[in-house]
């Protein structure tokens, strides 16, 4: 019996509007509320709304058969409360069937398991807290950031709590062998690694349009064939939920696709749906998979290096990170709420200047003009934000005195 | 008197440093006494216009644009007379080609300057297809010009490179003798040995057939005696002044603390943006509470914030980009300090503009304008340990930054168009005695 693991990623970044050198120390909004929520009321009326809509209709029909797993970012969250309340109500629906699985994350979609431990820690809880919160549900299983992992920050999972794992079934750290089986972690070999087949999930993720591929049309009878070919356990397929609806637009046809995807899955005796920690108990790990440098789903070359690729990202990223003391001992949710924002790693992805391999990618999500345009309009963010830690700070400390 | 100059249109419409200039010197040579015929190019477009308009004064109130109630007392003392080109300042042939081509591409008419004064031009595509073309068809058209208006003038001005080929052909047809100004060199549009090789002839003919040359400052004169091989008695400086606008801004409302530094410019070689960042970083090395900011963008640009974030100060030193209009004061009025590093500068005005607001300010030995100011601070530009070091004992004791304030906005106010008018009128009375 093979599992296939269905498993979507759900998050927005919060934009930052153009925050020029004359607004700091003066303006304290570095958001950009007018894209933020016109962005996310488009992407709720054609992927999160009708894709929630259609899963619920699928799980319904098939009697606990077909599973999925989300993780949503703490950001993305957010957002729905503040413009799309709906969208938040339909998760709660689809986790109320019981066989809707939340992975835990970091809360903001952050980039602080490559800080330090503490920083990552901080985010995982507040990410946890927040799942509590909003679902009643306390996840067992965790994803990272762009699947972003090494030995060490799987350690920290380990330590944290979490059972299972999500990583990506990365060329050049698995070689000869296949993503298709459950592995274990490395320094904590009780957790459980799944590994996604980025072949299979890019299938649907990034080639389902593409005119100019030699398997278009995909059909789901086709696909589910793919999946019953396949020699592992676990076929894991992880992707952004905005595949649905946003990168591959209704047009393409991705919904009628979604639509028959579980039927004809089923109908091959062998292969049947699993949530990641599902999935992960039932198939013992076959290896230990060694990682020692970080890897993530990113890009042709999997690395970090979109995030953390040159001069002004590690300038950016240190510079953020330096405040963190001062941030938490002031306590204050309004400071906290930007902290968080702040560590978003898509900030630093619109820095990036590796445009070579996968500038289509990059363009695509990227609001900024260049890259320097995005470190400029961080760091002016940044600058006046360290200038409101100073003052407070300042006036807390008068207040003790 | 009467001079037919070759120059180059009036602020608001054109602002940058040699539109400033020209207007300035023309108000400043009306008031001693000289009749002006002024030529400009001036693109028009696609509608079908005469290939030489003469604007009487009458008409002249859409050149002048907002300032025309400032200029009208100069307005009778000149004629103008525009000549259709795409000619405009600080144009290198390698960006009249590209804007050619994205013209021949797109159809688009406008482009933008590059410098920190902004001004969009409209591209019009009926007039030469490379800039050399261009530089030869005005002076073709100059020619007839000084036909038409034979008698009309006593001595002929040509400012930058441009036109110095139109000052030529006038001075061929009319007999009456050539004065060519110059603005900058090519040495200082480069890195010294790396010199566009074209521009570089235009200029040397220019001067060579002038009977003055007018330099901006020593530091010009010696280029030009030095590397075009200009006899030196022909060679006369004439420092540029300063006009102001009589409106003040109110002081904005500042946002920061921090002591300011300011760099305000093109970001290109010429400017010595690097040099600024690194005694920015050596001063944030021993003080904390002071910001530095790059104002301006150009082909440095991006090499500049990639050095600001090795050096790992990008928390305090800050980019606007592009400045326009107001904001330009705006910067000028936040600064406590003002920097113009330039490795060459022949003249330089931004400081002068920093010093009416009341920001002392560092400029470059390497820099014409250091001639004529005794309250700046001055350094060499390769020098970062000096620049520091003057900005640190600026931004950190009172005493010195109120005396280079006080002092110098004296200084600049007392530096009038009417004094530099005064001894250009000397030049062209000079040529029109020797070429007798």
């Amino acid at each position: 019996m093979k599992t296939v693991c269905l498993y979507f990623q759900v998050h927005q970044p919060w934009r930052l509007k153009t925050y020029r050198f004359f607004h700091i120390g003066k303006d304290h909004n570095y958001l950009d509320d007018l894209t933020n929520r016109a962005i996310m009321q488009k992407i709720a009326r054609e992927c999160y709304l009708p894709m929630n809509a259609l899963l619920l209709k699928l799980i319904k029909e098939n009697k606990g058969a077909f599973r999925v797993s989300f993780s949503l970012t703490g950001t993305v969250v957010e957002q729905f409360k503040t413009y799309a309340p709906e969208v938040l109500d339909s998760f709660r629906a689809l986790v109320d069937t019981g066989c809707v699985e939340l992975l835990a994350e970091t809360y903001s979609h952050s980039l602080a398991a490559l800080s330090s431990k503490e920083d990552f820690k901080e985010q995982v809880k507040r990410h946890t807290a927040m799942l509590k919160a909003e679902f009643g549900v306390k996840p067992k299983a965790f994803r990272n950031t762009e699947l972003i992992y090494s030995d060490e920050i799987g350690e920290m999972v380990g330590e944290l709590g979490f059972k299972t794992m999500l990583a990506e079934g990365a060329k050049h750290i698995l070689g000869w062998k296949s993503p298709d089986f459950v592995y274990a972690g490395a320094a904590d070999q009780s957790l459980r690694l799944l590994l996604r087949n980025y072949k299979l999930s890019d299938d649907i993720a990034f080639r389902f349009s593409n005119q100019g591929w030699d398997e278009y049309p995909l059909t789901a009878d086709k696909y589910a064939g793919w999946l019953a070919e396949s020699n592992g356990e676990v076929i894991n397929l992880f992707m952004d939920y905005e595949t649905f609806g946003e990168h591959q637009k209704a047009s393409t046809g991705i919904f009628d696709f979604m639509k028959s995807l579980p039927k004809a899955v089923l109908r091959h005796g062998d292969l049947q749906f699993a949530t990641v920690s599902e999935a992960a108990a039932k198939h013992q790990p076959v290896a230990v998979l060694h990682c020692p440098h970080v890897m993530s789903w990113a890009d042709e070359e999997r690395d970090i290096t979109a995030w953390l690729g040159n001069d002004l990202q590690n300038e950016a990223f240190g510079k953020l990170y330096a405040m963190k003391e001062k941030v938490r001992s002031l306590k204050s949710a309004d400071f906290d709420y930007v902290w968080n924002f702040m560590q978003t790693s898509d900030h630093f992805y619109y820095m990036a200047t590796k445009w070579l391999s996968d500038g289509d990618v990059h363009s695509y999500f990227n609001p900024y003009g260049s890259s320097y345009e995005a470190f400029i309009n961080y760091m002016n963010v940044l600058s006046d934000f360290q200038i409101e830690v100073e003052k407070a700070l300042a006036a807390k400390k008068s207040r003790k005195k | 008197m009467r001079v037919l100059m070759f120059g180059w249109e009036f602020p608001p419409h054109i602002a940058g440093g040699l539109g400033t200039a020209c207007y300035g010197m023309t108000r400043g040579l009306a008031r001693n006494d000289v009749d002006v015929t002024f030529v400009m190019p001036r693109a028009s477009g696609d509608e079908d216009e005469r290939f030489i308009r003469v604007v009487n004064a009458s008409d002249v109130e859409t050149v002048f644009g907002k300032v025309s109630t400032d200029a009208a007392d100069i307005i009778d003392k000149m004629s103008f007379i525009h000549i259709d080109s795409n000619l405009v300042p600080y144009l290198s042939p390698e960006d009249y080609a590209s804007y050619h081509d994205e013209f021949v591409k797109t159809g688009e008419k406008r482009w933008e300057t590059s410098d920190i004064w902004s001004q969009r031009y409209t591209f019009s595509g009926k007039y030469g297809a490379n800039l050399m073309e261009e530089v030869a068809r005005y002076a073709i058209v100059a020619a007839q010009v000084a036909k038409d208006l034979e008698g009309q003038f006593d001595v002929i001005h040509a400012h930058d490179w441009l036109t110095y080929f139109a000052g030529i052909a006038a001075k061929r047809v009319s007999g009456k003798p050539l004065v060519v100004h110059m603005h900058a060199t090519s040495f200082d549009r480069s890195s010294s040995d790396n010199i566009d090789t074209r521009v570089y002839e235009i200029e040397r003919a220019g001067m060579a057939a002038a009977d003055r040359v007018i330099a901006v400052s020593n530091l010009t004169r010696n280029i030009v005696i030095e590397k075009y091989n200009i006899p030196a008695e022909k060679v006369v400086t004439v420092h540029n002044a300063v006009r102001f606008a009589e409106k003040e801004n109110e002081m904005p409302e500042r946002g920061v603390k921090d002591k300011i530094v300011t760099f305000l410019g093109r970001i290109t070689f010429q400017k010595g943006p690097d040099y600024f960042v690194e005694a920015a970083a050596k001063v944030l090395k021993r003080v904390p509470n002071v910001r530095f900011v790059m104002a301006g963008s150009g082909d440095m640009m991006n090499h500049v914030i990639r050095r600001v974030a090795r050096l790992g100060i990008a928390d305090r030193f800050h980019f606007t980009g592009f400045l326009r209009g107001d904001d330009v004061h705006k910067m000028f009025q936040l600064s406590d300090v003002y920097i113009m590093p330039s490795v060459s500068e022949p003249f330089g005005i931004s400081p002068l503009e920093a010093m009416r607001a009341n920001v002392p300010s560092i400029i470059s030995k390497q820099s014409g304008v250091a001639e004529v100011l005794d309250y700046a601070v001055k350094v060499d530009y390769w020098d970062v340990d000096a620049m520091a070091d003057a900005i640190y004992g600026l931004i950190t004791y009172p005493a010195l930054s109120k005396m280079f304030a006080q002092k110098g906005l004296e200084e600049v106010t007392n530096l009038k168009w009417n004094d530099a008018a005064k001894k250009v009128k000397a030049v062209y009375e000079d040529a029109i005695a020797s070429a007798k």
